[in-house]
């Protein structure tokens, strides 16, 4: 029988305080029992003397100083683990949501995760298809990485999302079975609509595991809400053997939980009144991606994030680059353009792209056509700049000639079909189409040889 | 009394009124003997940082002393190991563990049941002084480890020796006098981390670090024995560069710390360098490098480690004679975890959050690197190579400014070039190195006597590009005399003929002084041959049309590293086409 502490000493924000207590562990759980007979549970998340403190999942409005009973489970926060997760729908504190009861553990998961020792990684290098062309040729994702999406307000990373969880496909095809989690962090009632609908409509609701935390759910929730999703990742990928695509959105909603409630405990603040430990925090979510050696399994991740004002250098897209292995960002002049997906080629990077690509994986000539399409479209924004101060007219031929590439390039290559999945071959061959617009001395990235295998005209 | 947990925050713990403990000394904390450091003491309160996972730990579970500062065990078998950030083996880890990193793991650095092939070098009756020499073996095909008295014993006698043959670490490999109590000494010595290991003292900086990276051994070179910073923001390459320095450069020993970084990364590392093999030894790769993982989602008190139980390795291997590069990737995540320690101890912060004593302990860093003579009598060097991650890639934030320095090289990655996939994206106008004017004698002696002059007229060529491309942006380059235009096109072929460099191309990966100076000499020529057409009345467009330029931008896939030759060729090949216009 475990000891029951009537009453709390202090109640402040999303934490409350206890006194007089012993015999707690660090991160232990806690249930606190109302007098209306409702249960909410709670995490120590700070102890002196006899005195703990308390972080409620469900929010402590309704709480008084005398109306809870606590009692402490003796274990850290676990949620229960079991194929059958697939298909179902759960809050962001990884209790069931869809009605269909709770689900038959074949085993408890603390979700904290553990570190993962370096020497046990397997180094990704198997790319996944998503059959857009910008991200297959330009920073194509690999099986094992975290690659996210750095958006704004408005912008179409939803509607990306979908479309890569839609077309994603193994490229070895080996028949493994993949999955997707999809964990929401205060995302609004729509959003989260948005998706359950399109993955039902594309069948593929049967091999989703969907944890959604409201933007109106306790901010403490939130917090929860990556960690159960990507335990239920890690458990199906390496003890399951599945290759898991994880979409977290929205990791900015999830930062300014953190803010929140670091800010509630009255910590310190760093940069932007953010904690000192984001990028700790961020970092032992975003590294729970990766292959383990010896199972089969992978769980790939992407991210998404909205950008406060635009600012790639504010500091949750700033902490997270320098955590994943690249991003992908979307621009707004593209975007308001019509063009879908309105990607910054330029901004974006895939870290891992070069050892999944080129003979054996994709194709021979792909890393040196994406280097060429890099240098070349950087070489646009030049003459564009260039154009806007002395009038396109003016410009030399082979200035001319970018302007007309840039055009093409962004026309043709980086916009398609929300529908439309393009295969490797075709969004190189196009990539070649493109290139053959300027003179062949300008392509200073790839050997004579390759040009003339290739060059058109 | 026993002493035990009062409060528990994150990674901090406190103890209530002991006088039992010592600042900086390392304790175990709980049952399952967490290992943490003592970081305060006072009459209320001792406080604890814990380099593990504290989850789970309990209020009134017990401390116990070690009664020593948090040192690492230095022997035989460290090199081509890979270690966590207080230097427990992360392979033997696996072994016993599993796949994630255990709490309250104490598996010892060195492993006490390898044999090694040990010569004893010393005879009964011999007087040593500390640092000596007694025994060597061999610890990988590339290095051979000298066993030397510890630091801390200044003077003995040895009373007996062993004879050659296989022993385990832990063995007595001598007995020694020591004022009359006679102490063993065995493969193994521990050192804390956070002091420097004592030199007979330091000798000026002569030779540059060659890394067969153009862009740094032709422009901003680092020393042997030097510190150099590479900042970035994200995505400019910094663990590449750091990755590439640790191929190919020519130190003997490698301590790569990578420091709050990716997992992935080290994996990477651990994969490739157990395939490369050494240009100069034909071994493996591994066979000099020694890695110190704590990765990003490790334990933040650990991290804070990490650096010091690197340098400490290195200044070991120094010790018995060796040119060590740390590459420490990245020090900015050094100094966050300071930053989130001083938090937790409510601390007052200076610049950002920062502690007001991070210029104190970056300085402390990079003044264990060096150029010295040795307790042995032998020359080593530590060269430290740290990457800076600046906040919002804003060069002016409190790490990179701080760093700035107390560093005599700094090789600013700039995300422009990065955006244009021109890598290394290392900025030739924003770096700089203050050891070109030490390194006089050297490139005399061993690369050629023209290379500093060489190396000033290609910088003022891309000084001068700099301020040409100003008005170039207003008024596009049409309307530039021909002589100018002659500029950026010589200045277009040094950038992306030379200064960018292809680190998946066999040759291009790693390029020798010779072949840089040879290249450098051959843009040059070209540039002297056009200069002279021009004022023979030629026009730009002609001397750009005989192809010369764009050959010369490839001559670094065309020219394998082995056939300097070529370059005579390429030589009388600018001669003839570009002497022959207009004749």
């Amino acid at each position: 029988m475990n000891i029951q502490y009537s009453g709390l000493a202090d109640v402040n924000g999303p934490l409350v305080a206890l006194e007089g207590v012993s015999g707690v562990s660090y991160e232990e759980i806690a249930e606190l029992h109302l007098e209306d007979g409702t249960k909410r549970t709670g995490r120590v998340v700070q102890m002196e003397g006899d005195k703990v403190i308390l972080q409620v999942f469900e929010g402590t409005s309704g709480l008084s100083l005398d109306n809870t009973r606590t009692v402490f489970k003796g274990k850290p926060l676990e949620i229960p683990l079991s194929t059958e997760m697939l298909g179902r729908v759960f809050n962001g504190a990884g209790q069931p949501a869809d009605g269909l009861g709770s689900v038959f553990a074949e085993k408890y998961g603390d979700i904290n995760g553990r570190a993962l020792n370096p020497v046990a990684r397997s180094y990704p290098r198997n790319y996944i298809h998503t059959g857009i062309s910008s991200i297959d040729c330009l920073m194509t994702l690999i099986r094992g990485q975290k690659l996210p999406i750095f958006s704004g307000s408005g912008l179409s990373h939803n509607k990306l999302a979908v479309q890569i969880v839609k077309q994603a496909r193994i490229a070895d095809e080996s028949g493994q079975d993949f999955a997707i989690v999809f964990a929401a962090m205060g995302v609004q009632n729509d959003v989260a609509d948005y998706f359950k609908r399109e993955f039902e409509q594309a069948g593929a609701s049967g091999r989703v595991v969907m944890f959604l935390n409201l933007s109106n759910d306790p901010i403490i929730e939130r917090i929860l809400t990556p960690k159960c999703a990507l335990t239920t990742a890690e458990y199906l990928a390496f003890e399951k053997n599945m290759h898991i695509l994880v979409v977290m959105t929205d990791i900015t909603s999830y930062a300014e939980a953190l803010r929140e409630f670091s800010s509630s405990k009255g910590e310190i603040p760093g940069r932007k009144g953010y904690p000192g430990y984001l990028y700790s925090d961020l970092a032992a979510m975003y590294e729970r991606a990766g292959v383990i050696d010896g199972s089969t399994g992978s769980v790939t991740q992407i991210p998404i994030l909205t950008m406060p004002n635009d600012d790639i250098t504010h500091p949750i897209p700033d902490l997270t680059a320098y955590i994943t292995e690249g991003q992908i960002v979307f621009d707004r002049n593209l975007d308001s353009e019509g063009i879908y997906p309105g990607l910054s080629v330029l901004l974006s990077l895939s870290r891992l792209m070069k050892d999944g690509i080129g003979e054996g994986y994709t194709r021979a000539d792909h890393s040196d056509v994406a280097n060429q399409l890099f240098a070349a479209y950087a070489k646009v924004q030049d003459a564009r700049s260039l154009a806007s101060v002395i009038g396109e007219d003016e410009l030399s031929e082979t200035d001319k000639k970018y302007m007309r590439f840039g055009k093409e390039f962004e026309q043709r290559f980086l916009k398609q079909g929300q529908d439309e999945n393009r295969s490797m071959d075709q969004t190189l061959e196009l990539a070649w189409d493109l290139l053959s617009l300027l003179p062949k001395s300008e392509l200073d990235r790839m050997n004579a040889k390759l040009i003339d295998e290739h060059y058109r005209g | 009394m026993k002493n035990t947990i009062y409060a528990i925050n994150g990674p901090v713990i406190k103890i209530r009124e002991t006088k039992d403990f010592a600042m900086r000394e390392m304790v175990y904390v709980g049952k399952k003997h967490l290992i943490g450091e003592v970081i305060g003491v006072n009459d209320k309160f001792t406080t604890i940082q814990v380099y593990e996972n504290t989850a789970g730990l309990r209020i009134g579970e017990e401390v116990e002393g070690s009664g020593s500062p948090m040192s690492v065990t230095l022997g035989p078998g460290i090199i081509s190991n890979i270690f966590d950030g207080i230097a427990r083996p992360l392979t033997d880890m696996r072994k016993t563990d599993g796949v994630y990193v255990t709490e309250g793991s104490d598996i010892p650095t060195i492993d006490p049941e390898r044999v090694f092939d040990v010569k004893v070098t010393a005879k009964p009756g011999d007087e040593l002084t500390a640092g000596q020499i007694y025994a060597q073996c061999p610890e990988t095909e590339l290095i051979t480890n000298y066993v030397m008295v510890p630091p801390n014993i200044a003077k003995c006698r040895v009373t007996s020796a062993a004879p050659d043959g296989k022993y385990k670490a832990e063995d007595t490999i001598i007995k020694v006098d020591v004022n009359g109590d006679e102490i063993p000494l065995t493969l193994c010595q521990k050192w804390p981390i956070r002091t420097p290991r004592p030199v007979t003292r330091r000798i000026p900086i002569d030779t540059p670090l060659i890394t067969g990276q153009r862009v740094l051994d032709s422009i901003v070179p680092v020393a042997k024995g030097g510190t150099a910073a590479i900042p970035g923001g994200f995505g400019t390459g910094k663990t590449m560069t750091q990755h590439q320095i640790a191929k190919w450069c020519d130190a003997d020993i490698i301590v790569y710390i990578g420091c709050g970084e990716r997992g992935n990364e080290m994996t990477q590392v651990l994969e490739e360098f157990g395939e490369l093999i050494d240009p100069k030894s034909g071994k493996h790769l591994t066979d000099r490098t020694v890695l110190i993982a704590n990765t990003s989602n490790m334990p933040v008190a650990a991290r804070e480690a990490s650096i010091y139980t690197g340098i400490t390795i290195a200044e070991y291997y120094r010790d018995m004679g060796y040119d060590i590069a740390i590459m420490a990737d990245s020090t900015s995540r050094w100094a966050e975890a300071l930053r989130e320690i001083s938090g937790r101890l409510e601390e007052m912060p200076a610049e950002e959050g920062y502690p007001a004593y991070l210029p104190s302990r970056l300085a402390e860093f990079y003044e264990r690197a060096g150029n010295c003579s040795v307790l042995s009598g032998k020359r080593g060097s530590v060269t430290i190579i740290g990457a800076v991650s600046p906040a919002g890639s804003d060069f002016s934030e409190p790490v990179t400014q701080n760093t700035k320095r107390f560093v005599r090289c700094f090789m600013a990655l700039d995300k422009p070039l990065a955006y244009a996939r021109h890598y290394p994206a290392i900025n030739w106008l924003t770096s700089y190195s203050d050891y070109i004017p030490d390194f006089e004698r050297y490139y005399e002696q061993n690369v050629g006597e023209d290379f500093l002059a060489v190396r000033q007229e290609i910088s003022n060529i891309l000084l001068e590009e700099n301020k040409l491309m100003e008005i170039v942006k207003l008024i596009g380059s049409d309307v530039l005399p021909d002589d100018q235009k002659l500029v950026l096109e010589t200045a277009k072929v040094i950038r992306v003929g030379f200064l960018q460099q292809n680190a998946f191309h066999k040759d291009d990966t790693f390029v020798p002084m010779s072949k840089q100076l040879s290249m450098m000499r051959t843009i040059l020529r070209l540039y002297h041959k056009s200069e002279e057409a021009l004022k023979r009345g030629i026009a730009v467009a002609d001397i750009i049309a005989t192809g010369q330029f764009d050959k010369l931008i490839k001559m670094k896939y065309d020219i394998p590293n082995d056939k300097p030759e070529m370059f005579d060729e390429y030589d009388r090949s600018i001669d003839e086409t570009i002497g022959a216009l207009g004749k």
